[in-house]
């Protein structure tokens, strides 16, 4: 497998992977209860996801971490097994895709905010994702995934931690948000050009944005990286905005529709494609089809 | 500019010392609590919540502007007579059972405190018989329920069902908020009314509370 960079620097498209939660739901996860707890118990359902993606084409393909961070997992007791809960994640991605694709350690917020609106120090919150990445890192990832970012300084601790621990991990860094009549923010206030500055600061190779979108508004958002900055930018659009079909929530967007907007998405500048809330393989097999077809 | 203007400046800008100072020299200076409240604090939390709505300030600077006026309503509590009777409307508010995201959730309660209700916040992994039984304890006028999974948004239905079979469906209104909530949902499910932020919500429980008489 060639190298991470070395593929983004010769220009390559490179595709991830789609929605995992929904498939955790359908292997019994619980509403209310962590989706981190699977790694210690239920190997073989990460195995089942990771396989359906890398069999779609995903060569990008992320780890059931998400909320692996000390303090998330705090939030459920789990704070104790940080470091097995993400080396088990990235191990049973490791074991389905070998070397023919890229594991990538996903990192989601820590689930409170900073001082002074919120309560949670700076210290405590670096800390807490210094051992979750440092954890991700040990068990071999080929590149990090800082996601679904709302609030900047949280991104850049998670970054700083990350960049304390490894100056040369990949780093991809994304962050949600809201269309508004005044632009895209998050929903913190930060805006695109302030968000790609401060995350390529603190050390992220790769930015972008991730779910609270479908993949229309995510060409826009791609463009307003692109027109900020010369770095690859990666977009994981959701299936569209959830709507309910009686207690069942339906993703609009089918693999057909998002794909047709790969074209857009790579003239905007970004070179990793995924999906986000409500993709499933059947997007991933559309973007690959899309991408091979260039 | 008055002191009380003093307070709504201050508070819109976050400083909740400045908000404390200003309230206690308010109160000095012989001011009615309630003068206070309604033409300090609120007045600068409205305008808060109105920039807010058009994205002018967002989270971080309402949770501030928040902070600062419970500095000012801590002052003022002991001057507003008995339990309740500063409020316009109790509502019990949480995040419904099995969803355990509760900024949206929040920021309705800070805009609802802001606008003189009284909030009973039960949190998050509220079940709905914690909804009910509190309402009916508390004889709230209004349960207010919010969800960012669409996976949780069933229990909202379940809450209205228990008000129904418990009696109280004439007593206490429902309304609901959160990403995947919408207008059509809440029609399906019987609430009272959708809000599709945190000040449409201060409307949305304003007209509920005056339309109940």
């Amino acid at each position: 497998m060639q190298d991470f960079r070395q593929r983004l620097d010769a220009g390559d498209v490179l595709l991830a992977d789609g929605a995992m939660g929904s498939f955790l739901m359908e292997h019994g996860l619980e509403l209310g209860d962590s989706p981190e707890k699977f790694n210690l118990s239920r190997r073989e359902v990460l195995e089942g996801i990771a396989r359906a993606y890398f069999e779609a084409g995903a060569e990008v393909v992320q780890t059931n971490t998400f909320g692996g961070s000390a303090l998330k997992l705090g939030s459920y007791d789990l704070a104790d097994q940080t470091e097995e809960i993400n080396r088990a994640a990235a191990q049973a991605v490791r074991d389905v895709v070998g070397r023919d694709a890229y594991v990538s350690g996903s990192c989601g917020p820590c689930g409170k905010m900073l001082e002074p609106y919120g309560d949670a120090s700076a210290d405590q919150v670096r800390d807490s994702f210094a051992r979750q990445i440092g954890a991700l890192l040990e068990a071999g990832i080929d590149v990090l995934c800082i996601e679904t970012m709302t609030d900047l300084n949280e991104a850049k601790l998670a970054l700083e931690a990350a960049r304390s621990l490894s100056t040369e991990i990949p780093i991809m860094a994304t962050m949600t948000f809201d269309p508004t009549p005044r632009g895209f923010f998050t929903m913190m206030g930060n805006d695109i050009p302030t968000a790609a500055a401060g995350m390529i600061e603190a050390g992220a190779d790769i930015v972008g944005s991730n779910c609270g979108n479908g993949i229309e508004n995510m060409v826009s958002i791609a463009q307003g990286f692109h027109e900020v900055t010369d770095r690859p930018v990666l977009i994981q659009a959701n299936a569209g905005l959830p709507q309910l079909k009686g207690d069942r929530a339906v993703y609009p967007e089918d693999p057909v529709f998002m794909a047709s907007k790969v074209p857009d998405l790579i003239a905007a500048g970004v070179r990793i494609i995924g999906g986000c809330c409500g993709t499933t393989p059947d997007h991933i097999k559309a973007f690959r089809a899309a991408l091979d077809a260039r | 500019m008055s002191v009380l203007g003093q307070i709504a400046e201050q508070l819109q800008a976050g400083e909740d010392e400045q908000v404390a100072a200003l309230t206690k020299q308010a109160l000095d200076e012989g001011l009615e609590a309630r003068r206070i409240l309604d033409d300090g604090l609120i007045a600068g939390m409205n305008v808060v919540g109105e920039k807010f709505r058009r994205h002018e300030v967002f989270l971080p600077d309402v949770l501030l502007s928040a902070k600062a006026m419970y500095a000012g309503l801590d002052l003022l509590r002991p001057h507003l007579g008995e339990d309740g009777a500063h409020s316009r409307g109790k509502v019990v508010l949480g995040t419904v059972q099995g969803d355990l995201h509760d900024i949206g959730k929040n920021l309705v309660g800070i805009m609802l405190g802001g606008a003189g209700f009284e909030v009973i916040d039960l949190g998050k992994d509220v079940t709905p018989e914690q909804f009910v039984s509190e309402a009916r304890e508390k004889k709230a006028q209004i349960i207010g329920m919010s969800a960012l999974l669409t996976t949780t948004m069933p229990i909202m239905r379940q809450v209205i069902e228990l008000l129904r079979t418990e009696g109280l469906a004439d007593d206490v209104q429902t309304i609901i908020g959160g990403a995947p909530v919408s207008e059509e949902f809440a029609c399906e499910i019987g609430a009272n009314a959708y809000a599709y932020d945190a000040a449409n919500a201060v409307d949305q429980v304003r007209r509920l509370i005056l339309q109940a008489g």
